[in-house]
């Protein structure tokens, strides 16, 4: 009876959004009097930070800082149309519905703008600091503010925007069954390290090395802690949750989060993360959706690292003491 | 039923309330008092999302009734910034991404609190060991390590 050591790798590629009925999300984007810029959504952030990510998208799209677009996500009885927040699908949909109505808005915009200053709409940038200048010759020129009042008091113009982006669904060719269901892959690979004890099952996980290709990190730091949170996640995935841990029968089993284990802050692996760039080709500013991707290669590489270490093939999650002795005894009796 | 009355301090302030008998405290913050920094996770004391500081000792409010609180010194996460300027922990939660969708943070900070009021130069072992009641979905727990090892460094240079 020992403790031993193994190491497992994986890779995985990951689909961004899903093949149901049609994959589509709305956007809706109008300024305020003020020249600030309201983004209407049904998608909803559930802590990834998704506002502060569309927040970006409008406010590159349109050229105006960050701090004057507004998210609202507030009700998806009366919000434009969105199929929801999971398939990691969020920043891709959205964004590409975000970007499609702040382009129609800034069209408006530097309508405005155009009949204001006198000149051609095609001749005015925006600066990125919420003025819009003639090309070439910026001492000409109008803040966004400005532009706004005048839309609103003055010209009767609506700055606004329409987006839809939709990824029709797929449907199989008869002969060969060929499909499409799914667009936009993200990649990972995860290298893990664990000590398995053959007395008792127990799998400790020592370190864990993550590669990510996630097309554009449309914010790298939100991008990281997502990817942090993934990696534990995964782990916690290979080893530790179900909602069945009891015998004999499902009247035994968990009936809240208190019998749901998952690691707790004594319990994590040595993580490193890296990310690779690679910008998607239909995602917004190259974007793909991370969100769920950087949760599962851990759960193979640990599934393989138990194998390196012990000899055995765990195909059932979690991965569990039981489990382990169970198939050590197997492989002994074999 | 009875109302019952109860007055404590709460984050400095005097604060008086009727409440019906067997109510949390947890329950009377919230819905009575209107502090809604300490959340509802599990209401069964394993979460620690509910954790607040009564009389310097980390509570979770979900399993302390109101009533039992007259005369308490009662300090929540909301009660932490001054005058606009967010608490060394709050600051370092924000700096290290330590929150995604934030239900565990109030309570993380109020343990993490207590503990660097005991301990002003924790190590990551104790730091863990502060955090090992409160559960986290999100991020993994390291950034949440790393902020409160890092409002311990800024309270210790403040302090030098």
């Amino acid at each position: 009876m020992a403790i031993r050591r193994g190491r497992g790798v994986a890779a995985i590629n990951y689909p961004t959004g899903m093949n149901l009925g049609g994959d589509p999300t709305q956007a809706l984007v109008h300024s305020t009097p003020t020249g600030n810029f309201m983004v209407t959504l049904s998608s909803v952030d559930l802590g990834q930070g998704m506002k502060q990510i569309m927040a970006q998208i409008c406010a590159e799209t349109i050229g105006v800082p960050t701090d004057r677009v507004i998210i609202d996500t507030a009700d998806t009885d009366t919000g434009p149309h969105c199929m929801g927040t999971f398939a990691s699908r969020g920043t891709h949909r959205a964004g590409n519905a975000v970007i499609q109505a702040a382009k129609e808005a800034r069209q408006v915009m530097l309508e405005v703008a155009a009949e204001e200053l006198e000149v051609n709409a095609s001749d005015l940038e925006t600066d990125g600091q919420g003025n819009i200048q003639v090309k070439g010759a910026p001492q000409k020129s109008i803040s966004i503010f400005d532009v706004a009042l005048s839309a609103h008091f003055k010209r009767g113009r609506s700055i606004s925007g329409r987006g839809m982006f939709l990824i029709p669904r797929s449907y199989p060719e008869k002969e060969t069954g060929a499909m499409k269901p799914s667009t936009c892959y993200a990649h990972a690979c995860t290298v893990a390290e664990v000590e398995v004890d053959d007395e008792t099952g127990e799998v400790t996980v020592l370190t864990v090395k993550n590669v990510f290709e996630i097309g554009r990190a449309l914010n790298p730091k939100m991008v990281e802690q997502q990817l942090v949170g993934g990696s534990w996640m995964g782990i916690s995935h290979a080893l530790y949750e179900t909602t069945e841990p009891y015998y004999p029968n499902r009247d035994h089993g968990g009936t809240d989060f208190n019998q749901y284990l998952m690691p707790g802050p004594g319990d994590l692996a040595q993580t490193e993360i890296i990310v690779l760039e690679r910008p998607s080709a239909d995602g917004p500013f190259g974007a793909k959706g991370p969100g769920e991707m950087c949760a599962n290669p851990q759960i193979p590489a640990v599934a393989n690292a138990v194998f390196d270490a012990v000899g055995v093939r765990i195909d059932t999650l979690p991965i569990t003491p039981e489990r382990i002795l169970r198939a050590l005894k197997a492989q002994a009796a074999g | 039923m009875a109302k019952v009355p109860v007055e404590f301090t709460l984050n400095g302030l005097e604060t008086a309330e009727f409440v019906e008998s067997g109510t949390t405290l947890l329950n009377a913050l919230r819905d009575k008092i209107g502090d809604t920094s300490p959340k509802g996770g599990c209401h069964q004391g394993t979460c620690g999302a509910c954790s607040v500081i009564i009389d310097g000792e980390l509570r979770l409010s979900c399993l302390t009734l109101a009533e039992t609180c007259g005369g308490a010194d009662i300090k929540t996460t909301a009660g932490l910034a001054e005058g606009g300027v967010l608490h060394p922990l709050q600051r370092a939660f924000l700096d290290a991404f330590a929150t995604q969708c934030g239900f565990c943070t109030p309570g993380m900070i109020m343990a993490a609190k207590v503990l660097l009021d005991r301990t002003p130069n924790p190590s990551r072992e104790d730091v863990v060991e502060a955090l090992s009641g409160n559960i986290c979905r999100c991020t993994g727990y390291e950034p949440i390590i790393q902020a409160v090892l890092t409002a311990a460094r800024a309270n210790s240079q403040n302090a030098a």
